[in-house]
């Protein structure tokens, strides 16, 4: 960081301290973020970067009602702090967000709302949305969907389409898990998991891993390997709870991810080769679509039913198979960068001819956050 | 019923106690911001759409619509072996929350998107009632 190029212009600490047995801890950090905003004349409209730890980013973002383009959860003990004040200095130097809020708030002593982990019965999530029956994501990550079919039309058939185009894409792949075909069919009369949500409608659970090796565009040159530049970043998260999405049928932290890595990028949908969307439920690609830009609002389901994203279509979706039949481990967001690398080092078992650029988009916790990387194999 | 209710308890924090406090009486109650009116949930103290410190509580109507729904068909510990919705209501106050539907068949013929709802307290444990809506006027 060049000295003085960023100032610390806000500081406060929480309205009382010592014993707060009147507030739990998420509003320890809302009370000194408040104090801080009001030290500097700002509000959470204002603000655009959230680093915090003990609390997750996600959940302290949404609380105090910010949007972010940039979020740091690094969590190392009592000196998180300073690194998060590091890491925005950084970002901010390099664009990702204007304004940086840094928070911290612990109920140590009166152990208020104090989380350890989601869930938990103090917790928001715990309060309003865990009595109700949850049995996991596949309960929960596919609660928006009818209400999207409702407002766009969609059809089961095409959400169905989701899972047989990828299957395709897996068939070409030896390491997929699955690779014999499957119909719309045999999608639609899989076991029901979670109304409308279907067996061959859920990624799969499986073991692996994954590893990147990330260096400056001067070192790259002395590497055997063809460098994969990245032409554009984006991130966001918007609510921790599904139940608070300000709309059910659409993602604001997909928007706001993809719009910052193609504006960074300078790229057009139409110079876009090849695209990576994580499915853990084959609603993700149609969000994933629609919300990216590809497609407008309501378009992905006959899109992907017309099989543009298809082996031989105009626009690659999923070329490894997707977590939907190539492989899930929990976190599958590194399986889709890796897919991406191959396709642009020209090495992937479904090769897309030519493939110069591609956009890889992940998820994070169900619609909570969102991270777009683009490509490109073009110096 | 409190008896034989095994799910996850909500526990109240300082912020949201009016909330469970109202809901054990059977009364709904929401947040509205003094100084921009928004409406307010989950509870907290200030707005999030303008920062204001000034909010007040007060009981919603307790009608909503409908707005989306899973029929979850592998119920958690607690739930019963059928298969139950697991639904989002949409407030005519604006908010939205997740919840059950209750008096009406877990079926997508009967749970109809945008239908009428009314908010019906299931005591769940001595301190805790939770909101659940069933089909208005049914």
């Amino acid at each position: 960081m060049e000295s003085r190029s960023v100032a610390i212009v806000g500081a406060a600490e929480t309205t009382d301290l010592g014993r707060i047995p009147g507030l739990s801890q998420i509003q320890l950090h809302a009370d000194a973020a408040l104090n801080a905003m009001e030290d500097c004349g700002i509000g959470p409209g204002d603000i655009d970067g959230v680093a915090t730890a003990g609390e997750a980013p996600a959940g302290i973002a949404h609380y105090l009602g910010i949007t972010p383009t940039w979020v740091d959860g690094t969590s190392v003990g009592g000196c998180s702090f300073m690194l998060h004040v590091r890491h925005a200095a950084a970002a901010i130097n390099e664009g990702l967000c204007d304004v940086a809020l840094v928070t911290h708030g612990e109920s140590g002593r009166s152990r208020v709302g104090r989380g350890g982990f989601a869930g938990a019965p103090a917790s928001l999530p715990g309060q309003f949305e865990a009595p109700y029956g949850l049995s996991g994501p596949p309960s929960m990550f596919t609660l928006g969907v009818l209400r999207y079919m409702k407002e766009t039309g969609m059809t089961h058939e095409q959400l169905a389409s989701v899972s047989v185009v990828q299957r395709e894409w897996a068939a070409l792949n030896p390491r997929s898990t699955f690779k014999d075909p499957i119909t719309v069919d045999d999608v639609l009369n899989s076991r029901m998991i979670a109304y409308p949500f279907r067996l061959l409608q859920c990624c799969l659970v499986t073991d692996g891993g994954g590893a990147l090796i990330l260096v400056s565009k001067e070192r790259a040159k002395d590497f055997p390997t063809k460098p994969v530049y990245l032409l554009g970043t984006g991130e966001s998260v918007e609510t921790p709870m599904i139940s608070q999405m300000e709309d059910m049928t659409t993602s604001r932290a997909f928007k706001v991810a993809g719009s910052t890595a193609f504006e960074e990028a300078g790229i057009s949908h139409d110079d876009v080769d090849h695209v990576m969307i994580y499915d853990a439920f084959a609603h993700l690609p149609i969000y994933g679509l629609e919300d990216l830009g590809f497609v407008g609002r309501g378009e992905a389901g006959a899109f992907i039913e017309a099989r543009n994203p298809a082996p031989g279509g105009p626009l690659p979706v999923n070329t490894n198979g997707g977590g939907l039949s190539y492989m899930h481990s929990g976190m599958y967001g590194m399986y889709a960068l890796q897919e991406s690398v191959r396709q642009m080092r020209g090495t992937a078992p479904a090769q897309v001819p030519d493939a110069k650029i591609s956009v890889c988009h992940g998820v994070g916790g169900m619609f909570m956050a969102s991270g777009t990387i683009i490509m490109t194999n073009e110096a | 019923m409190p008896d034989d209710y095994k799910g996850p308890v909500p526990v109240p924090t300082p912020e949201t106690q009016d909330f469970w406090d109202g809901a054990k009486r059977g009364e709904l109650r929401l947040q509205r911001c003094d100084a921009c009116k928004n409406v307010i949930f989950p509870p907290r103290p200030f707005c999030p759409a303008c920062a204001s410190r000034s909010v007040s509580s007060f009981t919603a109507s307790g009608r909503g619509k409908l707005y989306s729904y899973v029929i979850n068909h592998r119920p958690p510990p607690g739930f019963g072996p059928d298969p139950h919705a697991i639904a989002i209501v949409e407030l005519d106050e604006g908010p939205r929350m997740m919840t059950n539907i209750v008096d009406c068949e877990q079926t997508p013929e009967a749970l109809l998107l945008d239908m009428p709802v009314e908010v019906a307290f299931t005591p769940v444990s001595d301190d805790i009632s939770l909101p659940k809506f069933r089909p208005a006027g049914g």
